[in-house]
């Protein structure tokens, strides 16, 4: 009980950072921040995009957790381009010509971030050799 | 019996050193977090082509193309619900003053509102785009309101500013401008 009554207070003396503060924002009138398409395919892959995309505001979320107005925008967006017929990567690369890397919370393949994807096999491959040597050697010993 | 190889003495510290390491980096990330500005990735290159309606009636609206005269203009981004625009209004009439061409886009807003925060603090621009939907800004690389692109004669980008322009800025803009005039 009292734990419980530490914490309480404790949390009332620092309120979480970055709670957001709300400004008297216009919602997105824009046709599909609200709406979903009427192809249930076509809406899948939006959704699915969706959530991989970075709401430039509350940079913590995706388009498609957000309620800030940008997000609604993002939103209204690519649904209007699958619509349209165009493929998630190209939406993707599209925003990212604009925004930059950050937009994307799908890493993409560049000279800058291949060690990301080059560093865990190289260590397995480190541990594998390691463990070899290891087991091998002690067989040498008995 | 005696082959088999012992690691040198300092090696006991090496997973030591590896914690602390990794430790510090912890530390610098957490006390020195990255800037999480969005800037756009459309500096240095052109505008892109939009043409939008005029936010209040009786005014032109905004033709990118207009960006494109020979002469150099900024592009305002802003919109009636956003605080920091009003900070910065003093900050855009001085530019106007200064005979800057200001290209106004007015996002997410309605003639009303706009109306009312023009009367309120001033009135730089020569035109004014409604981008009702956000649509030109998301495709202009902006994250927010207010941003400033300084924008050549041959319709480039070549600077944007984020966040309001204070008074301390306009001069710095004033030299963008006459570095894109060259």
């Amino acid at each position: 009980m009292r734990r419980l009554a530490v914490m309480a207070a404790l949390l009332l003396a620092f309120p979480l950072p970055g709670a957001p503060a709300r400004a008297q924002e216009e919602q997105s009138t824009a046709p599909y921040a609200y709406r979903q398409l009427d192809d249930p395919a076509k809406e899948a892959s939006a959704q699915d995009l969706m959530e991989t995309l970075r709401c430039l505001q509350c940079q913590g979320q995706s388009i498609a957790d957000s309620d800030a107005p940008i997000a609604g925008s993002m939103r209204s967006l690519v649904r209007e381009r699958i619509a349209a017929g165009e493929t998630p990567e190209q939406i993707r690369t599209w925003l990212i010509e604009r925004y930059g890397d950050y937009v994307s919370y799908s890493p993409q393949l560049t000279g800058l971030t291949w060690p990301l994807f080059a560093v865990p096999a190289i260590l397995m491959l480190i541990a594998f050799l390691l463990l070899r040597r290891r087991f091998s050697s002690r067989g040498e010993v008995q | 019996m005696s082959t088999q190889r012992t690691a040198p003495r300092w090696a006991i510290w090496l997973p030591l050193a590896l914690f602390l390491g990794f430790v510090a980096l912890v530390m610098i990330g957490l006390y020195r977090p990255a800037d999480r500005v969005v800037t756009s990735a459309l500096v240095g290159k052109p505008m892109p082509h939009f043409n939008l309606p005029p936010a209040l009636p009786g005014r032109p609206g905004l033709d990118s193309r207009v960006l494109a005269n020979g002469k150099p203009h900024l592009v305002n981004i802003f919109a009636s619900w956003c605080i920091p625009c009003r900070v910065e209004a003093p900050q855009l009439a001085a530019l106007a003053k200064a005979g800057v061409p200001i290209e106004g886009i007015s996002v997410r807003d309605t003639p009303e509102n706009l109306d009312t925060f023009l009367e309120q603090n001033g009135d730089p621009f020569q035109r004014i785009g409604a981008d009702d939907d956000g649509k030109v800004q998301l495709a202009l690389g902006s994250s927010g309101v207010p941003e400033t692109y300084v924008v050549d004669g041959k319709g480039m980008i070549v600077y944007q500013h984020i966040g309001e322009i204070r008074p301390e800025h306009v001069a710095m803009l004033i030299e963008k401008l006459q570095e894109a005039q060259e």
